[in-house]
């Protein structure tokens, strides 16, 4: 189990420094453009036709991501968000 | 056979004894119960068993065949890490509602006629209903409160179609219905409050973070899973349930992103889960019930996975938010490695559980040239890796350093997690095991480089949406709040018809208090204190004002008094009365 110490003046911790998050980040980029790089020479096999077309997966992955949390932040929260005691009245 | 006991009778007789036992005798037999259970369930052959005559018809309390023995398989696995997880609580309510709860579960798997599966469907609800209530908070209570009323208006719903059912066949088994008649809506309306349905869903999201941290852990298994199970028995290749699973696969995941309290994030992502579960069972073919099935084992583990590492979390730190935790990863880091593999799992990375069935759903949508379906679905992948996969591990274990410290998870815990983690990844990696157990024969094979190409570019993108749209500060920030959802109607709607109906009954009823009560009877009894005299006066005012004649109006009316209270009319008035009331009957019975 963990024998981290329980004190505020610990050792700076793994994601405490700055360049181990941007490798994190870096990582992420490498897979990013790796996973391109091999759509570019495979050829996917799918059922329907766009399945196969260049990078269809990473385009709908990306849009569909980006659109839940605009339409979430934007149109959803606004309509629905309430304080905490809103039906303890 | 018969050296066997119905599947059911272990867990709930054996539940029910929990509380004659304490300390380690306790926590034995709270572990052991789920195994007795499992090794009695493996000597029953496939067949119905224990069938005895009922009102005309028959019961069996157990039918096994493949679908039901891959439910009652898991369920046992579940309730005994469920089990495993809760060894620390010695509550006595929480103990023998948590054992209960789970034979409960397995019972109405097995249920082979309506009967006994509305007996364990509604064991179902009141145990469920002790393990919310077990938090004793005012919040907990109110909750369990609702998510009790909710499943008896289900039950209710679902008993008034069986009764019809049974009286329009003439047959109480519970095999296929189809959806046509009264009857089979209402059980399938029954059965969708339980599953999670859109608008009937709010009993979920609204009391399973309420529960105790154990609770949860038993709530999230059973009950959406066994109506996935009558879903899968009654109604396969029902139309209506790929719009109704297309609807809770994605509306679920817009809510996840915005909430705050973690074990409601995961809450929302169970709805959007069992989605995929009911659309496999919609759309009906072989491979999408066994994809519906087998996600619906899968689920049990990296959901329960899930569930129990918040649930280790709040138990270390007591709280839950996102707005609270962060940076856990340094005091918590097995748990933050587990909750990572249930995250991988859910999102359906390959090599791990949700890969290898929720293809299956998938590829079933897109043979069946469903579009549309395919879309939203595809979608709703990319957005369960969204919420559940980064979200729920990055703010309870990264995100911003919220300066807790707290121990790691108790080792039974730990022990808990470790096994759902490990079988997640077994799963995964050996995905021939969970098909050889499907209800149909399948040589379904997810790794293909296709699949495993396009499944890593959609997850891999997901995530960098995620990283570009939190450095660009346009994530939504979490925020202390509540989200209104469809609860809203029976939670503050309801009183507004409540507040309407105080106005206009209590109005009605005022008023007919003023008239009635206090107007009309003080009149009443006036007249009959004296009838006979009263009838003179105003026979004699009228006349009066007739005529124009008003003589001697001041004194004949005190001589009508006066004779009045002396008492010298005759009784003859009394009976006067009488005459015209029955005159005035007979007359309205004659009309008629």
């Amino acid at each position: 189990m963990s024998k981290h110490p329980i004190s505020i003046d610990e050792e700076l911790a793994m994601f405490d420094k700055p360049q181990n998050v941007k490798r994190v980040l870096y990582a992420l980029y490498t897979c990013v453009v790796l996973l391109l790089a091999v759509d570019l020479f495979y050829h996917k096999h799918g059922i329907f036709t766009w399945e196969s077309s260049f990078a269809f997966y990473s385009v709908y992955g990306f849009v569909a991501c980006v659109i839940l949390v605009i339409i979430a932040k934007y149109v959803l929260r606004p309509l629905v968000m309430r304080k905490e005691d809103y039906y303890n009245d | 056979m018969i050296n066997a006991l119905p599947p059911a009778v272990i867990l709930i007789l054996g539940g029910l004894l929990i509380p004659l036992f304490k300390g380690r005798t306790r926590q034995a037999l709270l572990l052991l119960l789920p195994v007795i259970s499992f090794i009695n369930l493996l000597q029953l052959p496939h067949g119905s068993h224990w069938v005895y005559p009922f009102l005309g018809d028959q019961i069996i309390l157990a039918r096994v065949d493949k679908l039901s023995l891959i439910f009652g398989y898991i369920f046992h696995l579940v309730a005994f890490l469920s089990a495993l997880y809760a060894l620390h609580v010695k509550d006595s309510v929480q103990n023998v509602a948590g054992t209960v709860y789970a034979g409960a579960a397995i019972g109405a798997v097995f249920a082979g006629d309506m009967f006994t599966l509305f007996v364990f469907w509604e064991m179902l609800t009141i145990s469920a209903t002790f393990l919310i209530l077990a938090r004793r908070t005012e919040r907990a209570l109110s909750a369990g409160f609702r998510y009790f009323m909710v499943h008896v208006a289900g039950g209710l719903c679902l008993l008034a179609g069986i009764i019809m059912h049974i009286s329009q066949t003439g047959s109480a088994a519970f095999d296929l219905i189809g959806l046509g008649t009264t009857a089979s809506w209402l059980i399938f309306v029954g059965i969708g409050v339980n599953c999670a349905w859109p608008f009937l869903h709010p009993w979920l999201t609204d009391s399973y973070p309420e529960a105790t941290i154990t609770g949860t852990i038993f709530l999230s298994a059973f009950t959406t899973k066994t109506a996935i199970y009558a879903l899968a028995r009654a109604f396969p290749g029902t139309e209506e349930l790929i719009f109704i699973g297309g609807a809770m696969a994605a509306f679920p995941i817009f809510y996840a992103v915005i909430e705050n309290d973690l074990r409601r994030v995961l809450a929302y992502s169970l709805i959007n889960q069992v989605g995929f579960m009911v659309v496999g069972i919609g759309i009906g073919t072989a491979l999408s019930i066994n994809g519906a099935v087998a996600h619906a084992f899968n689920d049990l583990l990296f959901k329960g996975l899930l569930f129990m590492t918040m649930g280790a979390v709040m138990y270390r730190t007591g709280k839950i938010n996102a707005t609270d935790l962060g940076g856990l990863y340094k005091s918590m880091p097995w748990t933050c490695g587990f909750c990572i593999v249930g995250a991988a799992s859910i999102s359906a990375f390959p090599l791990f559980s949700g890969f290898v069935s929720k293809s299956m759903v998938m590829e079933a949508a897109a043979l069946g040239d469903m579009r549309w379906l395919w879309f939203i679905l595809l979608f709703a992948s990319a957005g369960v890796f969204h919420h559940a996969g980064i979200k729920i591990p990055f703010f309870a274990f990264f995100s911003h350093d919220s300066g807790i410290r707290c121990k790691e998870a108790p080792p039974h815990m730990l022990l808990a997690m470790g096994i759902s983690a490990v079988l997640c990844i077994l799963i995964g990696c050996f995905p021939q095991y969970l098909y050889s157990m499907l209800p149909y024969a399948t040589d379904y094979q997810p790794y293909s480089i296709s699949h495993v190409l396009a499944q890593s570019q959609l997850l891999v993108f997901s995530a960098l949406a995620f990283t570009l749209l939190l450095l660009a500060g346009i994530y939504p920030a979490e925020i202390r709040s509540l989200n209104v959802d469809a609860d809203w109607i029976y939670r503050k709607g309801c009183r507004q018809i409540y507040r309407f109906c105080k106005w206009a009954f209590n109005g009605v009823n005022d008023w007919a208090d003023r008239i009635f009560v206090q107007q009309f009877t003080k009149l009443l009894a006036q007249f009959f204190e004296e009838p006979g005299g009263n009838i003179q006066k105003h026979g004699y005012r009228l006349l009066v004002e007739a005529t124009g004649i008003d003589d001697h109006q001041e004194q004949a009316i005190e001589q009508i008094d006066r004779r009045s209270r002396s008492a010298a009319y005759p009784v003859g008035v009394g009976v006067l009365l009488a005459v015209m009331i029955l005159a005035l009957v007979s007359l309205l019975l004659y009309l008629r």
